[in-house]
């Protein structure tokens, strides 16, 4: 008989907390350039090794090198650049217009910039992205206005969703942006089903699903990796890891061992890691997997490592657990810095064009304010109707909402 | 005119909108090569192709998750839970997502969307397979949810569900996809082929989802019931001699209130039945709004046979089953007060 110790339950603790020194030694960061780039119709299982480390195009010196780099114009680059500082300053203006009380609530994209808008940029029109709420860039990149966007965070009287959404969960079928859920992972599974839909009808099209590594532990996703498997769905699957779920860092969700990536190898998915803070590798990759969906060779996974420098949300206090200064210390920079840098390595940018196009933006982004405000903000100005609580449940108003909304007096 | 069992109405429904509309894809556990366990979709795959009728994966909220993304699109699926019992895993993505989309999104995305599933006890099926959940999605707007009780309704109102531009939960008493059953389950069930409601059209009709049907017109008392109930309704009123008027729901949400109110205004008495579990049932909702709407006019308190509050027992069953011994006793209370 063994003789039988007692049992202990072990919980994940991060390396460090508040107070102590940021550690991200355990973080293997691959040299940029030295991951292989295979052929689009590879076996996934040829493949196992890109779960594990991270694919990475942008040098410390500003270089973009290794076979991943070269998918971009510079022309494309600086549109990139662009947009990034777009939606930087966007986050900065509506932070502050929530902290002024014009709306309750608003997630930032800090350090996360690159992710969604190279991303955007490797789909085409009529493709469609099942998002979860750190993804404006894919709006922002594929130019939806951005009063439009601010109209539905103050909840006003042009707010295209008639005051029924939290602020920040836009809706756009005509940009390929599903309606954003506040139930986390669900709409995981109906990108796979989206892009079942394309194949079904021998369509062109191909959608992306998207998750925060938080919410990868949820079973929609584990079901959305067995449909996408099992058909060979065009999509692709995407997962943002910013290290943080609020106050939970990642090793909650993922586990001692292993990558998020890898959770598609047991699926036979072919699953790559990228730089998530290094937007030619994101396009790179994403422009892969997007070739890959197109010629129907089915899903490919990606893990976009980054760190979300910001608060979770306006809600949220992070420097109740993490030490204040763990985003300076995060080891793959600032996406916006790091394009910067690369553009005037290349003579295609320099410092006294960025602050001019930093001023530009932020003059952009002001008059977008001015316009939206002037149709109301959540506690001024114009609203939404009452009558639009009633209407749209359904296609047809049925017998017994039409009682309550005159009930309501309307 | 062909006689049909609710099933091959079922069955029936799903062909004629996948010959129609290229656009109407059928999937879920079973369903496809071998047609579902209970047959509903026979035949479908060899027809129409493993594009458009296909087995999926045991998870449901995959099932509905992906026919959510596929309405995005533009399709029209109509999945299959294998038993109503097994439809909670899939359960959020029916209440959050496909209920609200339309809503959230302000028209931008809609969700057309059928998910059928056999209810119902009555075939010694335990507790995992014989329950009734269709108070759980009343209660979420946005849904619409519709229990046919014979085959010619079964097939008018699946077509209608498909057709709908919402989503629609399909719940199929499983009791009566052989034949009617009046609840007295040592009788033997009479085949749908002996029944007029078994006389189903080959082609195309729909029946408008939001409509009751009166089964047996009385003066009375009011029977109010759905599903397999209907026909235990109906049973108890022969039995007991009473002149019940006994209405047949069919859809829940949205409710046809005012063929209950017209007759219990008439009848002034009102029983309310249904196999689900008595407290917070769908029969609370109806009780409430008889109390609302015809107060003045009533003689005696509503009263509702429903399930016990237990989980659906195995070798108890008949005495779990609302069958027309019970109904009959609150009809005479009813009659009494
Ligand atoms: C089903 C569900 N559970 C819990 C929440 C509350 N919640 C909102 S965001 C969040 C953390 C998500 O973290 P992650 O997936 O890593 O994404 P991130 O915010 O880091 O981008 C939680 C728990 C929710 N919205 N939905």
């Amino acid at each position: 008989m063994v003789d039988s110790a007692r049992l202990s339950l072990h919980v994940p603790e991060p390396a460090v907390r508040p107070g102590g020194q940021p550690d991200f030694s355990n973080v293997k960061i691959a040299k940029a350039g030295s991951v292989p780039r295979p052929e689009v119709d590879v076996a996934s299982e040829d493949i196992r090794d890109l779960a594990y480390s991270i694919i990475r195009v942008l040098n410390r010196e500003g270089e973009a090198v290794g076979p991943w780099a070269g998918s971009l114009a510079d022309e494309e680059l600086l549109t990139g650049l662009r947009n990034m500082m777009k939606l930087r300053a966007f986050d900065a203006r509506m932070l502050m217009a929530q902290r002024q009380g014009k709306t309750s609530f608003y997630m930032q994209h800090l350090g996360e910039e690159a992710v969604s808008c190279a991303f955007r940029k490797a789909l085409e029109k009529g493709d469609m992205n099942f998002p979860t709420y750190r993804q404006a860039g894919l709006l922002i990149a594929d130019d939806y206005p951005m009063v439009e966007m601010m109209n539905q965070i103050y909840s006003n009287e042009s707010d295209p969703l008639r005051g029924r959404q939290l602020p920040i969960m836009y809706s756009s079928k005509e940009h390929g942006f599903f309606t954003i859920s506040g139930n986390l992972a669900t709409q995981y599974v109906q990108a796979v089903g989206w892009a079942m839909a394309s194949a079904i009808k021998n369509d062109s099209r191909i959608a992306a699903a998207w998750i925060g590594d938080g919410s990868t532990a949820e079973s929609d996703f584990h079901s959305a990796l067995v449909f996408a498997s099992t058909y060979k769905a065009p999509v692709i699957l995407n997962i943002v890891n910013n290290q943080w779920a609020i106050s939970t860092f990642q090793g909650i969700a993922r586990g001692g061992s292993g990558t998020f990536a890898a959770r598609g190898l047991g699926f036979g998915i072919p699953a790559l890691r990228v730089d998530g803070n290094d937007y030619l590798a994101v396009h790179a990759v994403a422009h892969w997997a997007a070739e890959r969906a197109r010629r129907n060779l089915g899903p490919t996974l990606i893990e976009y490592v980054t760190y979300r420098v910001g608060a979770h949300s306006t809600s949220d206090d992070p420097s109740a657990y993490r030490p204040k200064t763990e985003s300076e210390a995060w080891p793959l920079g600032d996406p916006v810095l790091r394009l910067k840098k690369h553009l005037i390595v290349k003579g295609a940018w320099s410092e006294e064009r960025h602050v001019q196009a930093e001023a530009e933006i932020m003059d952009e982004v002001i008059e977008a304010q001015r316009q939206a405000e002037a149709h109301g903000t959540l506690h001024a100005g114009g609203r939404p109707s009452v009558r639009d609580i009633f209407e749209g449940v359904y296609a047809e108003m049925p017998p017994h909402i039409r009682r309550q909304r005159q009930k309501a007096g309307y | 005119m062909a006689r049909m069992t609710m099933i091959e109405a079922v069955r029936s429904a799903m062909d004629v909108s996948m010959a129609r509309d290229h656009n109407v894809v059928v999937f879920g556990e079973d369903v496809g090569y071998f047609g579902g366990v209970f047959r509903s979709t026979q035949g479908l795959q060899a027809k129409y192709g493993r594009t458009r009728c296909f087995d999926t994966p045991i998870s449901e909220s995959g099932i509905v998750g992906t026919a959510i993304g596929m309405a995005a699109y533009g399709l029209k699926p109509c999945v299959e839970i294998q038993f109503a019992d097994y439809m909670y895993p899939a359960y959020d993505q029916l209440t959050q997502e496909a209920a609200r989309i339309r809503y959230r999104s302000n028209g931008d995305f809609t969700c057309p969307i059928v998910v059928r599933m056999p209810t119902g006890g009555g075939i010694f099926g335990g507790q995992t397979h014989s329950q009734s959940p269709e108070a759980l999605f009343t209660h979420v707007c946005g849904l619409k949810v519709i229990v046919p009780s014979n085959p010619y309704d079964a097939k008018g109102l699946l077509i209608a569900a498909i057709e709908d531009p919402d989503p629609v939960m399909f719940l199929e008493p499983k009791r009566l996809y052989n034949g009617p059953f009046d609840g007295h389950h040592e009788r033997p069930v009479t085949p749908w082929s002996k029944h007029d409601l078994g006389e189903v059209p080959d082609g195309h009709y729909t029946i408008p989802i939001g409509k009751a049907e009166v089964r047996r017109a009385g003066s009375a008392v009011t029977v109010v019931a759905y599903g397999t109930m209907v026909h235990v309704a109906l049973a108890a009123a022969e039995d007991a001699g009473i002149d019940a008027e006994v209405i047949d729901l069919r859809s829940l949400l949205p409710l046809d209130l005012d063929t209950i109110v017209k007759s219990v205004s008439k009848t002034g008495r009102c029983v309310v039945v249904h196999e689900a579990t008595l407290t917070s049932g769908f029969g609370a909702e109806v009780v409430a709004l008889v109390q609302e709407h015809c107060f003045y006019h009533l003689e005696a308190p509503v009263v509702r046979v429903a399930g016990w509050d237990t989980p659906y027992p195995h070798a108890q069953e008949w005495d779990y089953f609302p069958g027309p011994g019970r109904v009959g006793r609150a009809l005479a209370e009813v009659m009494e007060a």
